[in-house]
């Protein structure tokens, strides 16, 4: 159901710049369409980004975010080769995993 | 009737209801130690309820905080936001747009390596300051800085 996001983890120094963009509606609850009819609230509700496995941002999320929204955050004790996944969870019970390896820096 | 053998069944039954619900817990997607979504901060409608619900009633301003974003945004729909805390043990950074219908944005629980910094795009309903909400080592810091916004991103 969910399309797949993208995910880029690059090195600098030992530090992984990480930069998500996820692919979502992000309803505010607000929005009416084009019958003038209000577009229920859909949005994600949660994000877990994992490095190595081990949890380095739990994100808790409004509607507030944009929609097809985009994440960057840094993670230090990196190296090339190790893994980081990014996982969401919107409020209809949605949900989407997906996993990078580090690229070293170029 | 067998009163005994009614109220084993009642007993056996509950906690049938517990264990299942228990596992219906543990089924639900990798929420380990996270704290459960902020419900009652989500949706309040005014800046001190949405401070209070993280419990950052009151929080100091910091000079270590810094928030990355537009002096202009001319599409509320989309404003980029970034916030950089460089006080040390930062273990959770909030975003509040003041004037929003709910104003809480996100919360992000840093953990790990995770360093003291996010970076995202939120709506915003009008011009408005955007606040920036730390928590280090069990306190709270404050940092806000205003957005002026052409056209509005709520509708």
């Amino acid at each position: 159901m969910a399309e797949p996001m993208k995910i880029r983890a690059t090195l600098q120094g030992d530090t992984v710049d990480v930069r998500v963009l996820m692919l979502h509606p992000m309803e505010t609850g607000q929005r009416r369409d084009g019958k003038g009819e209000i577009v229920p609230l859909h949005y994600i509700q949660s994000v877990l980004i994992a490095h190595n496995g081990k949890t380095v941002l739990d994100a808790q999320w409004s509607q507030a975010v944009s929609r097809n929204p985009f994440l960057g955050i840094r993670v230090r004790g990196a190296k090339a080769g190790d893994r980081i996944s990014v996982n969401w969870v919107d409020n209809k019970g949605d949900k989407r995993t997906d996993e990078v390896t580090v690229a070293a820096a170029s | 009737m067998n009163n005994v053998r009614r109220s084993l069944l009642k007993v056996t039954g509950s906690a049938i209801a517990i264990a299942a619900a228990g596992a219906a817990g543990m089924l639900r997607p990798m929420r380990g130690w996270a704290a459960p979504w902020n419900k009652a901060g989500f949706e309040s409608k005014a800046l001190a309820d949405a401070l209070k619900s993280l419990g950052a009633a009151n929080a100091s301003e910091s000079r270590d905080i810094a928030i990355t974003a537009p002096d202009i945004a001319e599409n509320g729909a989309v404003v980029p936001i970034a916030v950089t805390s460089r006080i040390p043990g930062t273990q959770q950074i909030s975003i509040v747009s003041e004037k929003n219908p709910f104003p809480l944005a996100a919360t992000f629980d840093i953990a790990g390596g995770g360093e003291g910094y996010v970076s995202t795009r939120i709506k915003m309903g009008q011009t408005s300051d955007v606040w920036a909400v730390v928590k280090a080592d069990g306190r709270f810091y404050t940092a806000k800085k205003e957005v002026k916004i052409t056209v509005g991103g709520c509708g």
